[in-house]
């Protein structure tokens, strides 16, 4: 009993053939934009990789990219044969290939598959290459004469404004960091050798932010220094002040940007892989009508096409059968010379 | 006659064939011009904040007209390809393609006219910004008065986004209280002295908004005490060239602007190009085929050219129908009485009808241009 048989004559058989050709087209163009995908996001990785420590994982694009060029060259290939379908004898060169090529597809399909649930899953691990890459990109932020981080500054300070983000969790974090170099200190004043004695490490604290975490939209012209100091500001409460500085933490901003953009990517790699199915099914019953003609000598006679040749469960056992005699017939080539010597 | 070719029927299907495949090439391109009239626009509109008068808009308003116009006509053009092999279609379109030329030159007229206009409303643009800045600069404390409370944000951005600082430069900043009165201590004696020390009673300081900083920057941002030396370790401010950006934003919203327009230039000339190809083809074509319907033979050679007679007995032409299209009108009462001979008169009639469409869209054309001209020479005092 085969699973859903339909019955195909001449003209179904080639309105079919069509309609999968065409539909090969547009997996190839869903080829081409996963892989474009794959190009994109690996391009956005490595835009920010200072910030993620160069630490960051590149196999998500990188199977993208993979998948993609898969994608585009086997649909190709179907779609070629699915031209030749109607004829019988270009047909008849790519017969026995079908068969195996059908079963990689499945196979393709449902890695594609895997790929979409990795591409939602890839947040967790860059949440925390987020945060040890930020963390470190503060604390080089006044490095700007050392080479290999003196674009640190720069890099931090235009990420700050583009993402309106201040810090790593928030704004406070620029506190517990030395963020001026000790180049633009003048060690003979009084109020740095305060600062420089009040804490273990000799650093230069304070409770001021760079100037790229200032928000434009405040009404009243930034405050970076002296936050925490009421006094210090005119008509300032450092509590119920809001608009002054970005409250969010870039960890937060670039987390929300790249996991945005994995999900988008997550399901257009899904609709792909719908995509992929149909097409595969499509091929699946081309494959089948072209093979039980009712009267192989007339090409145009009536054929049945079907999507498995017996239920799941038989096809099922059958592949267990045949693994296992594969499994057998290697056993048994080792032991029949043993037999052979002695009978 | 001008620049005449001979046409087999052959001959005349390939060009019908070309000139439809290159009428619908001008279609595109005259989409392509009206979404670079609305890309001009919307970026125009963007800054509309910091521009004080709309004069530049003038160019993106004619890129978006002429694109339209040129869509419509050049699919008139394919039509008329389509139906100049069919000897029995073909002369319903006589009359209109006498405007049809006229509009296709005045077309491209317009579309000349854009590009000198985007050098020339070079000045404009400028004055417009300079005037527009001032007063941005100016409103950036009254982020409380209803109205102006955007201009903060407008402005930190901007500088923000184009890396530029004031309107000239950076000192365009300490001539203009950019602290509202809101966030000073009037019993401070800084404060006092500062208010005290200038006419106005306005508060003016050495500084500079948070916008202005330059991140690339090796040393945190000095936005205070720009003048003072001692007021920072190790400062500089003769020598200092990193710590803000050194542009005026009027400057780099020119150049911003400047280079957008300049950039389209290779793109409007190459439609240009290809409107002209279709005006020339479409003359021989229809001058080609008028010629072989003539003939005894419609499938025989026949002659194309441009222009029946010279350009100087063309001009005279020209003029001799204008001013019989200025008689006719004076002429036609008196021309109801003498209906007997009115059906003599009628053949002939047809053929002065003909020229006078041919008159008019020749006059026209040229009129357009003549104002085209005008429109340029009045709006463009700095460009030349």
């Amino acid at each position: 009993m085969a699973l859903l048989p339909v019955k195909f004559d001449l003209k179904k058989r080639v309105k079919l053939a069509q309609t999968v050709w065409f539909m090969y087209w547009f997996a190839v163009l869903a080829g081409v934009l996963v892989l474009s995908m794959g190009l994109f996001f690996k391009i956005e990785l490595r835009k920010r990789s200072e910030l993620m420590d160069n630490n960051e994982s590149h196999f998500l694009p990188n199977l993208l990219i993979l998948m993609g060029l898969i994608a585009c060259s086997i649909n190709v290939f179907g779609g070629k044969v699915c031209y030749d379908s109607l004829d019988p004898d270009k047909f008849a060169k790519w017969k026995p290939m079908l068969k195996t090529y059908l079963v990689f597809c499945v196979g393709f399909n449902a890695l594609l598959l895997v790929t979409a649930v990795l591409c939602f899953l890839m947040r967790i691990p860059m949440q925390f290459t987020l945060a040890e890459g930020l963390r470190n990109g503060m604390r080089y932020y006044k490095d700007t004469d050392t080479p290999g981080r003196c674009y640190m500054k720069r890099t931090l300070d235009l990420m700050q404004i583009e993402f309106r983000c201040c810090g790593n969790d928030n704004y406070r974090d620029w506190f517990e960091i030395q963020w001026v170099s000790n180049r633009y200190l003048d060690f003979s004043s009084k109020e740095v050798k305060d600062r420089i004695g009040s804490n273990v490490d000799g650093q230069y604290l304070m409770d001021g932010v760079p100037f790229s975490c200032c928000n434009p939209s405040s009404p009243r012209p930034c405050i970076q220094a002296q936050m925490t100091n009421n006094t210090a500001h005119y008509s300032y409460d450092h509590y119920t002040e809001d608009l002054n500085v970005w409250k969010r933490g870039c960890r937060d901003a670039l987390l929300s940007y790249y996991g945005g953009m994995m999900n988008t990517i997550g399901a257009l790699v899904i609709l792909v892989t719908m995509l992929e199915a149909s097409v595969t099914v499509g091929m699946q019953y081309v494959h089948s009508s072209l093979c039980n003609l009712a009267n192989p000598e007339d090409p145009e006679s009536e054929s049945e096409g079907w999507l498995l040749e017996k239920t799941v469960k038989e096809t099922f056992t059958d592949i267990m059968d045949k693994m296992k005699s594969m499994g057998k017939g290697i056993k048994v080539e080792e032991g029949e010379p043993a037999v052979e010597t002695v009978s | 006659m001008l620049l005449k070719i001979t046409f087999t029927q052959q001959r005349r299907v390939r060009l019908a064939q070309g000139l439809w495949l290159m009428s619908w090439l001008a279609v595109m391109s005259g989409a392509f011009i009206f979404c670079l009239g609305v890309y001009l626009k919307t970026e125009l509109l963007r800054r509309a904040e910091v521009m004080d008068n709309t004069e530049i808009h003038m160019v993106p308003n004619i890129l978006m007209m002429v694109g339209l116009v040129s869509i419509g006509t050049n699919w008139v053009a394919t039509r008329v390809c389509q139906d100049s092999l069919d000897a029995s279609r073909f002369p319903r379109w006589k009359l209109l393609l006498m405007a049809w030329f006229a509009v296709a030159m005045l077309l491209c007229c317009l579309l000349l006219a854009v590009v000198v206009l985007s050098y020339a409303l070079q000045g404009r643009l400028e004055e417009s910004l300079k005037v527009g800045l001032r007063n941005g600069i100016r409103f950036y404390k009254d982020t409380d008065v209803p109205g102006r409370c955007f201009q903060k944000e407008t402005i930190d951005r901007l500088q923000m986004e184009f890396r530029c600082c004031g309107n000239n430069n950076f000192k365009d900043w300490f001539e203009v209280q950019w602290v509202s009165n809101r966030y000073l201590d009037f019993t401070s004696k800084d404060v006092k002295d500062r208010i005290r020390s200038n006419v106005d009673g306005r508060y003016l300081l050495d500084g500079v908004p948070f916008s202005c900083c330059n991140p690339a920057s090796p040393r945190p941002c000095l936005q205070y005490h720009l003048t003072d030396n001692s007021a920072h370790y190790s400062y500089d401010y003769q020598a200092e060239e990193l710590n803000l950006y050194s542009r005026g934003c009027r400057q780099a919203l020119t150049d911003y602007y400047m280079e957008m327009m300049n950039s389209t230039g290779p793109g409007v000339l190459s439609v240009i190009l290809i409107q002209m190809s279709v005006l020339v083809s479409l003359r021989y074509l229809q001058t080609a085929v008028e010629g072989a319907t003539a003939l005894e033979d419609p499938e025989g050679e026949s002659v194309g050219y441009l222009l029946e007679k010279g350009v100087k007995e063309t001009f005279e032409d020209v003029k001799a129908n204008v001013l019989d299209i200025l008689k006719f009108a004076q002429v036609d009462p008196s021309a109801a009485e003498g209906s007997p001979g009115a059906e003599d008169a009628e053949k002939p009639a047809d053929n002065t009808t003909e020229k006078r469409w041919e008159g008019g869209g020749c006059v026209s054309a040229f009129f357009c241009f003549g104002c085209v001209s005008w429109v340029v020479a009045s709006r463009a005092p700095f460009g030349f």
